[in-house]
């Protein structure tokens, strides 16, 4: 098994509020106590950090994430959502700490029988939290779109719309309440290199334009170590390199539901665990 | 033994649940009359040439076999009152609900699956929305809606298609065919033609949401959902027609 380290040599963010916490988390599924689909799972994300969450398919990431936004209940342990524990809360309770979190679902999980406008405006217009006028959700909806360079296609249906595009409306969908943690379930599986990188310039853009918390799932390195390593500069609108450890990136790696690994992109280069290893590729220059 | 009954009673339990939830949201905001309003055109308006057709020909049978019968005791002239007491009563309610359940039941479970398989639901959810009153709450409501009146409609046709059967083959005067059709009828044929398909109505919706809401395994999973809330509304249907059935034999005789 891997060695399980305390993050070193990132910034010290032990004084920034927890906005996420799990204490010994398990969730099992249909009373299935021999195969959790987590283990004990303990990790803390702080304000302004970035997480990033590395895993082999089946090993629980996704159920990690649908855990952290109670879409899925821990059946042992305690979730805590901006300091309120959340593991026994009722549907319509969880609401109003919901509308503090943007979720990116791993295939987009755009509603197709709307247009993408209406996609972009639906939390505005169903999260009680969020209140917004009426006559300010267009001006909104059509920031949100222009962030993720589709305001063009407001009239669409994600049926008429590219992996990719969909991908992006759903990262318009989920920051277009400005929410202050961003839980992102593998934004680049099954994306060519290219529109891969957009949506991970686009994480990195999105961090740095609003500071935002975020905990990303992937299975490839190569997204850690873009957001590890670059910064958006707003200025040139692309990214530019930062030094080693210079963002608040943790990285994370999960083994059949256990969290296996926990610390900077350094040690987790470091780490000799084979399980570790296959997950780790020497960085190359990735922003464009 | 016991093993084996754990699954059937946990998914009563969770269709008991899903069922309590929607009806208690019909008193909880928020209420989403937009999407009542859709599912009503989509179960009602769209069931209604299926209704039409298989009620036309159901009451064009029942005067062509029942003026069969009648024939050799010289009372063709009572085709209608057969046709009437049969129709409002039984196969009026239960036939469109079985049709309906095939056209809606299918059509309810296949989206909702889609949904849940694609993480739309989970989307909802996170999104600050509770699936059950978004999606099933509404389907509830313009079943309940549209079924009787969709009876009510096919109960009609099947007059017309049992008065001209019984024109046609036994010379039945039409003025005579629907005098008996209307006298047949008494007030508690008519409450129990319309209670009927108001309480089938939720087998219909809430089977098909019940097998969407639970669809895993991607594509396939959604087929499977479709075919297993058909069958199960279906077979509900018949259940629940003998036991009503027999709840108004019961009141009727303690009316006597």
């Amino acid at each position: 098994m891997a060695e399980k380290i305390q993050p070193t040599g990132v910034a010290d963010t032990s004084d920034a509020a927890s906005l996420l916490r799990f204490e010994n988390v398990r969730v099992t599924f249909d009373g299935d106590d021999e195969k959790p689909a987590l283990n004990g799972v303990s990790f803390n994300v702080r304000r302004g950090e970035t997480r990033i969450l590395l895993g082999a398919a089946g090993s629980g990431k996704t159920v990690l994430l649908k855990t952290a936004m109670g879409l899925e209940c821990a059946t042992g342990g305690r979730v805590f959502l901006f300091d309120e524990d959340v593991t026994h809360k009722s549907e319509r309770e969880l609401f109003d700490i919901r509308a503090k979190v943007g979720m990116l679902f791993q295939e987009s999980a755009l509603f197709d029988s709307m247009t993408v406008a209406q996609n972009v405006a639906y939390p505005l217009l169903n999260q009680k939290a969020v209140s917004m006028p009426r006559d300010k959700m267009e001006p909104a909806v059509r920031s949100s779109l222009r962030f993720v360079e589709l305001e063009g296609q407001m009239g669409k249906y994600p049926s008429e719309l590219s992996g990719g595009m969909r991908r992006r409306v759903a990262i318009a969908r989920a920051v277009v309440t400005n929410p202050p943690l961003l839980l992102y379930d593998s934004p680049t599986a099954g994306l060519d290199p290219i529109t891969a990188h957009t949506i991970m310039a686009l994480i990195v853009k999105e961090r740095d334009k609003d500071n935002t918390t975020a905990l990303v799932v992937t299975h490839r390195y190569q997204d850690g170590n873009l957001v590890a390593n670059f910064r958006y500069n707003p200025n040139s609108g692309h990214l530019d390199p930062v030094g080693p450890d210079g963002t608040k990136t943790i990285f994370m790696v999960m083994k059949e539901g256990k969290l296996v690994f926990e610390g900077s992109q350094t040690e987790l280069e470091a780490n000799r665990d084979p399980y570790v290893m296959k997950f780790v590729k020497q960085p190359q220059s990735e922003a464009a | 033994m016991l093993d084996a009954l754990k699954g059937p009673v946990k998914s009563v339990q969770d269709f008991c649940v899903l069922s309590g939830g929607a009806l208690r949201n019909v008193f909880r905001k928020p209420h989403y009359a937009d999407d009542i309003l859709l599912q009503m055109e989509t179960i009602g308006v769209g069931s209604v040439p299926i209704v039409m057709i298989t009620g036309f020909f159901s009451g064009a049978v029942m005067a062509m076999q029942m003026g069969r019968g009648l024939q050799d005791y010289g009372q063709t002239g009572r085709t209608g009152q057969f046709v009437s007491i049969i129709l409002v009563r039984e196969l009026g309610p239960v036939l469109t609900a079985v049709m309906v359940a095939g056209q809606n039941s299918s059509g309810i479970a296949s989206e909702i699956g889609s949904m849940e398989v694609t993480e739309q639901i989970d989307a909802m959810r996170a999104l600050g929305t509770d699936p059950v009153q978004k999606l099933v709450t509404p389907r509830m409501i313009a079943t309940a809606i549209m079924l009787p009146c969709l009876t009510i409609l096919d109960d009609f046709i099947g007059m017309i298609g049992g008065g001209i059967m019984a024109k046609v083959l036994f010379a039945v005067p039409g003025r005579q065919y629907w005098s008996t059709v209307w006298r047949a009828l008494a007030w508690s044929d008519v409450g129990q033609g319309l209670t009927k398909p108001f309480m089938y109505s939720f087998a219909v919706s809430l089977i098909g949401c019940y097998y969407g809401l639970r669809t895993t395994g991607g594509t396939q999973g959604v087929g499977r959902a479709t075919t297993q809330a058909v069958v199960t509304a279906s077979v509900l249907i018949f259940i629940m027609d003998f036991f009503i059935g027999r709840i108004f034999l019961w009141i009727s005789q303690l009316g006597q």
